[in-house]
């Protein structure tokens, strides 16, 4: 650290100029020390004062004893992805405390337990160091509790540091701990102490405050695996398999609860929905398919290893055309490592997953509220077209905390699809045949086992219209292009783009899922530092409708945002998309682990752009 | 046109149907495509006339299968039934989904040896486990037929394949397994035993809960030569019938007759009797030790024993442990699975 000369003229420049509502704050503290709650009670009293915030756990795959580092973004404008840089550090954790100062930028601020002695680390940075253990042992005096509570004391010295309204952090305790008058006496002592704390030793020689605003009036805070829980019993599912495997797992485990909770039939206190964890997805998606095979709303949720996992019954549920919807929560790669990393790693193998030729249809949510909103239309559009329905989340929108406003109730009644009624019996009498498309929309109608309709035996690939087994080259032949029409039917039911369209913009962007805040924001960037306009189109399905040929066709470049080394999203468009367009595609990729960020993506444009 | 006297009208002829007005034709099914002599035929044969004397509405069952020989058979029985032919080894998970959705139907599954024991047989563990109310047949051959005759897992130690090569692993037994893992009806059969197999199979569909058959079915093409444990000639000189049984359903007003001491009766759930006579005096099938003592016992002897080997007519099914609402999950009405506004506003409440 030599080179770095002693002057503290960083942080001089740095107070002359206040820093309001604009800011990351990352907490780095040890698997399992129990920071949840203390980082919960921060990003909302923040969330309280009318600030936009977000928050984003970067966790390792361990229960306890590896580090972990939890970010806070507070913005006035409103953008919620990660930001890159850190503005202010709460070291905790004495395993990466000496990395986590040496990445900061100049002039950023560290509160650190004392005895870790970062100050000699850096002279470009600003140091406030809290004896947390001293404190804590005045504070609370069951050794046992100790560990738990001496989180809540930096949240303290945080509320004094950055103007942190204490009785805010004290409402959103409460909402933490509910009815738990001693935790609730004993956690108020530590905010307390840690404000005084800093109050008595501290100067603000950072930027950086809170302010109130009025931009967070009426919202909620919620993860993306909670949204599509409520949205699946609000679309009546019925039967759930799953297996744990993060970062899924919350998903069903959220499920469980509302089910519990609001699912239980009135009259004879038994259950309205059957949830099992089954033995592992290979189970769990045979479940789900059997289930809806009998006519059951069900559903499974998975990650990428699960998705592996069901391929085979992924196929047979293409070819025997039963309903199934999937949520898949993106993550990183196969085994050990960084299963609790974000990515948009599955696109490619999820649209094309299984044997033969098989095309699924696939909804990619952004939001908490598209996760709610999606988890109804993935039933809806599984029994409409009798097929699997996967719903491409991820770990950064399924396990991080986002604002959102409060979820609508549904207006549509359930789709249960072309199911044959006694209506529909006498109308089609004896001609009725499982898989012959009546209503040239490559659809047939299908009958539900326990129905006065007539039966029909399920196969997979080898079967002619009327369900009886063939081998015949023109009976799977025909049955392959029906299924083709089908998926065209599928373009103009699954949810359209959002186009966001400058008029005088030379490029577009096309992105989707998690990576639409980063995007909003890099749009901003580009805008204010360089003076590009961008168009913008925001995927929600696949199959494409034809609005994104259209898109392209608008622009000489068009960037394709995602989160993977090999543009798979791109790919699949390659597919789909004339070809005399393609060379207008170019990718635009962030695949570390860490939720994208917008400068990421600015930078990106911004070298492709100034090349031209 | 002489004789103006009018002929009296023929009666017609009443056709032989069952307590529910059924003809034996309902219960037929497709024609097999299995080869000549297959014990599947067989079992099919017996499927139907179980079904047919039970007097169940074949619009009440579902069937199910995995992959292989096996598991083509349910097209050949229960034409009127909705079936499902799925992928190798998973027809568990299929039919556990099938029957959460709809619980008031009867469900029944056939696998084979290799279907189950092998690729299969993860599922076959959580299936038993669950006491999943299903009727779960092995048509054991100890064979693949379909890919041309390898060992299955069910093949017996030094048994020989068709080709010379003797099998150098011991066998799954599927049903000390199955007791093991918690189904609560366990049997073995032999589809050359008309009798006994029929009585276990209207045992069967009376039963509550999983039902585990494993029925040894000679593969006449690729199992039925010399030195093969699974021949129709060994089978016949090593079963070993575990005294006679009889069903005798909950409709059928008869008295059965027998010698105390040495018959075991077994009250069904839904008030049919099984009657097990000239049982060993140390063997209860009532109880898991000694069902599974009977197995390693005659096993070791190099016999297999048949008959009903292990039931527990009370065990709570998997309906029960899900504590499932009567009606099937399946037709539920969009009132009773979408909860009311209310439930929303709390619930956004909860996270402002």
């Amino acid at each position: 650290m030599s080179s770095v000369s002693p002057s503290t003229a960083p942080a001089d420049a740095a107070r002359t100029v206040p820093v309001t509502n604009d800011f990351s704050i990352q907490i780095a503290t040890v698997n399992g020390s129990g920071s949840q709650t203390a980082n919960l009670v921060l990003l909302r009293s923040i969330f309280q004062m009318g600030v936009p915030v977000s928050g984003k756990n970067l966790f390792p795959s361990n229960i306890a004893g590896l580090p972990t580092w939890y970010t806070i973004r507070a913005n006035g404008r409103g953008y919620v992805s990660r930001k890159k840089e850190i503005d202010f550090l709460v070291a905790m954790n004495p395993e990466t405390a000496r990395e986590d100062v040496l990445a900061l930028d100049p002039g950023r601020s560290v509160v650190y337990d004392e005895p870790l002695g970062l100050n000699s680390l850096r002279n470009d940075l600003i140091f406030y160091p809290v004896p947390f253990d001293k404190i804590v042992a005045e504070v609370c005096t069951e050794a046992k509790l100790r560990r738990l509570v001496k989180n809540m004391i930096y949240d303290g010295v945080l509320a004094q540091l950055l103007s942190i309204d204490l009785a805010e952090m004290e409402k959103a305790l409460g909402k933490q701990m509910g009815k738990k008058p001693k935790a609730m006496q004993l956690n108020v002592a530590a905010l307390e102490a840690g404000k005084k704390y800093a109050a008595d030793h501290f100067e603000s020689k950072h930027p950086y405050r809170v302010e109130r605003m009025d931009k967070t009036a009426g919202q909620i805070l919620v993860e993306g695996n909670a949204a599509a829980a409520m949205g699946c019993m609000f679309a009546g599912v019925t039967v759930v398999a799953w297996y744990p495997i993060t970062p899924s797992s919350s998903l069903p485990e959220s499920l469980i609860g509302y089910m519990r909770k609001y699912r239980m039939d009135k009259e004879s206190g038994k259950a309205t929905f059957a949830i099992v964890q089954a033995e592992d997805e290979i189970a769990a998606i045979g479940m789900v398919i059997g289930a809806s095979w009998a006519g059951a709303r069900a559903m499974t949720s998975t990650s990428g290893p699960g998705i592996s996992l069901m391929g085979e019954f992924a196929g047979l549920a293409y070819y025997a055309e039963v309903p199934a919807v999937v949520f898949d929560i993106q993550r990183i790669g196969p085994s050990t490592g960084l299963p609790t990393r974000t990515a948009q790693g599955d696109i490619l193998s999820t649209a094309i997953n299984s044997h033969g030729d098989t095309k699924h249809v696939m909804l990619l949510p952004s939001s908490p509220e598209e996760c709610y909103t999606m988890s109804m239309d993935a039933f809806d559009l599984a029994e409409r077209l009798q097929t699997i329905v996967y719903v491409m989340s991820d770990l950064d929108l399924g396990m991080n905390t986002w604002m959102a406003e409060p979820f609508a109730y549904p207006d549509k009644p359930f789709d249960r699809g072309k199911v044959l009624d006694d209506a529909k019996v006498k109308e089609l009498g004896a001609t009725w045949g499982r898989y012959k498309d009546v209503d040239g929309d490559g659809i047939p109608y299908r009958s539900l086992p326990g129905t006065p309709a007539p039966a029909f035996f399920t196969r997979g690939s080898g079967h002619n219209e009327m369900a009886h087994y063939s081998e015949r080259p023109d009976d799977y032949v025909k049955n392959m292009e029906r299924l083709l029409r089908k998926f065209d039917t599928a373009k103009t039911l699954v949810p359209s783009p959002v186009l966001e369209a400058s008029s005088n913009s030379p490029v577009g962007i096309i992105a989707f899922g998690s990576s639409h805040w980063a995007v909003e924001e890099a749009r901003d960037q580009l805008r204010e530092e360089l003076g590009l306009e961008t168009s913008y189109l925001r995927l929600r399905a696949y199959p494409f409708s034809p609005q994104v040929e259209e898109f392209i066709r608008r622009f000489d470049r068009v960037y394709v945002v995602e989160q993977n080394r090999d543009g798979q999203m791109l790919s699949l468009m390659r597919m789909d998309v004339d070809p005399a367009l393609q060379v207008r595609l170019r990718s635009v990729l962030h695949y570390n682990g860490l939720p994208i960020d917008a400068r990421s993506i600015s930078d990106a444009i911004r070298g492709y752009e100034q090349a031209q | 046109m002489s004789d103006s006297t009018p002929t009296p009208a023929q009666p017609p002829v009443p056709k032989k149907t069952n307590r529910i007005g059924l003809e034996m034709a309902s219960y037929r099914g497709g024609k097999t495509t299995l080869c000549a002599g297959c014990g599947h035929n067989a079992i099919s044969e017996r499927v139907i006339d179980a079904f047919y004397e039970m007097g169940v509405d074949p619009k009440r069952v579902m069937k199910f299968s995995g992959i292989g020989c096996s598991s083509k058979s349910p097209a050949y029985f229960l034409n009127p039934t909705h079936g499902f032919n799925s992928v190798h080894g998973r027809m568990p998970s299929v039919a556990t989904g099938a029957l959460l959705a709809n619980s008031a139907m009867l469900g029944i599954g056939v696998s084979g040896d290799g279907d189950t024991g092998a690729i299969g047989i993860g599922q076959f563990v959580h299936l038993m486990r669950r006491n999943l109310p299903l009727i779960y047949i092995i048509e054991d051959n100890g064979c693949y037929g379909l890919t041309k005759g390898q060992f299955s897992p069910t093949a017996d130690l030094g048994s020989k394949a068709k080709n010379g090569v003797v099998n150098d692993l011991p066998p799954i037994d599927t049903c000390a397994l199955a007791i093991e893992l918690g189904a609560s009806f366990v049997a073995r059969s032999f589809s050359g035993d008309k009798k006994q197999l029929l009585s276990v199979l209207k045992a069967a569909i009376a039963h509550r809960g999983t039902c585990m058959i494993d029925v040894i079915s000679p593969c006449v093409t690729f199992n039925d030569h010399e030195g093969s444990t699974k021949s129709y000639s060994y089978v016949k000189d090593h079963d070993e019938p575990l005294g006679e049984i009889s069903f005798v359903p909950y409709f059928e007003d008869i008295t059965v007759e027998y010698e105390a001491g040495s018959t075991t009766t077994v009250k069904m759930h839904d008030g049919s009797h099984l009657y097990l006579r000239k049982v060993a005096e140390d063997y209860n099938p009532a109880d898991k030790l000694s069902a599974l003592r009977l197995l390693h016992e005659t096993a070791r002897r190099g016999e297999f024993a048949t008959g009903v080997i292990y039931i527990d007519p009370d065990q709570e099914d998997f309906i029960g442990t899900l504590n499932l609402v009567e009606q099937p999950l399946a037709f539920l009405p969009a009132d009773r699975v979408r909860p009311g506004r209310q439930v929303l506003d709390e619930l956004m409440e909860s996270l402002k």
